[in-house]
């Protein structure tokens, strides 16, 4: 053994091998937690909370339940699913605005609007909603669901809560 | 008390034994082509690695496994570099498996004791073409399955059982899923225990018999 400063060769080699190791191990090891936790940190598509625009507030008649449906798409790694959503848009006056979710709230089929009769009716189950989502007969436990909106630049948007 | 905790191991585990007998043995004055088998060792384990973090997003499937790697290559993150990794070490392992038999025939490294290493070592040898062969079908783009198609006709030449070969190769007549779902196992599992074994064999007749030394002019 030499002084204390002095390093052998052996344990110089032994000391390089070790840090070239914990370098490449590490060099990879970095990379391969990122790569497994990377679909837990990022959401994919447009199936996440937005606004949807529904065009110009003028193109919903004032007392008349108007439909749009629209189309979101969930994207997970490279799996996409597409689902439709409808609502029914009614314009009360130029001020006051609902905006119905055509999902029953019984189990979920799609409502329709039947003007005749001036009620939505859910084909399922026979499920009868007044004008107002207000459930008139049938099975459904509550209204029906109402999307939150706003209004830009004249233009009608509902928020998509995800899903 | 970390010293005594490593006694403690040591005389239960005796690493230091095995340090002596794996690491520390004698052996004669080599180049550094002695080093290629190693570095074959060295790029094996990367592909297990890499290769166990693939599995985490490739799917054997026809309908996803394109997009699956679409996804690894353009969304995950690193998923780039470890398919990249994967992608060049089979590349090089070949090279270097090639070498290292070069190395071997030339310092005459094949002869008494070492034949059963040899016999072995061919084996390795076609088990990483093999390796490569199925792997090369995984990605399922337009690449690897004319290569596939290709390489299955291939072993279709063998006089009389060779339609047969073709068939058991692709699971059926034609290029398939079952095609895509065997070779896929082959890849991940039959081929890699039997490369492990042929490995451990490998390595423990290198250690039984130590690094040869290179023949002189006597020889």
């Amino acid at each position: 053994m030499g002084k204390k400063h002095n390093v052998t060769r052996r344990d110089f080699v032994k000391v390089m091998t070790g840090v070239t190791g914990v370098i490449i191990g590490g060099g990879i090891a970095l990379p391969a937690i990122g790569y497994a936790v990377d679909p837990a940190i990022k959401s994919g598509g447009s199936g996440k909370d937005a606004w949807i625009s529904l065009g110009p507030v003028e193109n919903y008649p004032i007392g008349e339940p108007t439909p749009f449906n629209f189309t979101r798409t969930k994207v997970n790694g490279w799996e996409k699913t597409a689902s439709t959503h409808g609502l029914f848009v009614l314009r009360k006056s130029d001020t006051e605005i609902k905006v119905f979710s055509n999902v029953c709230t019984h189990l979920a089929c799609r409502v329709a609007w039947h003007k005749d009769k001036g009620e939505y009716v859910c084909p399922c189950h026979d499920g009868v909603f007044d004008k107002d989502g207000n459930v008139v007969s049938g099975p459904p436990p509550r209204p029906l669901d109402q999307y939150e909106y706003k209004i830009e630049d004249g233009n009608l948007f509902v928020r998509f809560a995800g899903g | 008390m970390a010293s005594k905790l490593y006694h403690w191991l040591n005389e239960r585990l005796g690493f230091d034994d095995l340090y002596k007998g794996l690491l520390d043995r004698p052996e004669p004055r080599g180049t550094w082509w002695n080093t290629l088998g190693s570095a074959t060792l060295f790029l094996f384990t990367m592909q297990v690695m890499t290769g166990i973090f693939l599995l985490m997003y490739y799917t054997p499937s026809p309908d996803h496994a394109y997009d699956s790697i679409q996804y690894i290559m353009n969304e995950v993150a690193f998923g780039w570099l470890i398919r990249g990794i994967h992608h060049w070490s089979a590349t090089l392992m070949v090279l270097l498996v090639f070498l290292h038999m070069l190395r071997v025939f030339a310092t005459a490294s094949y002869k008494y004791p070492r034949e059963l290493t040899w016999v072995i070592g061919v084996f390795l040898l076609l088990t990483t073409l093999g390796m490569g062969l199925t792997g090369y079908l995984l990605p399922w783009n337009q690449r690897s399955y004319f290569a596939t198609t290709v390489a299955t006709e291939i072993a279709g030449l063998v006089p009389g059982i060779g339609a047969f070969i073709t068939r058991t190769l692709r699971g059926g007549t034609d290029l398939s899923a079952l095609t895509l779902s065997r070779f896929f196992a082959a890849h991940v599992w039959m081929l890699p225990a039997l490369l492990t074994v042929l490995i451990g064999i490998h390595l423990y007749l290198i250690i039984r018999h130590g690094e040869s030394e290179y023949p002189t002019e006597e020889d």
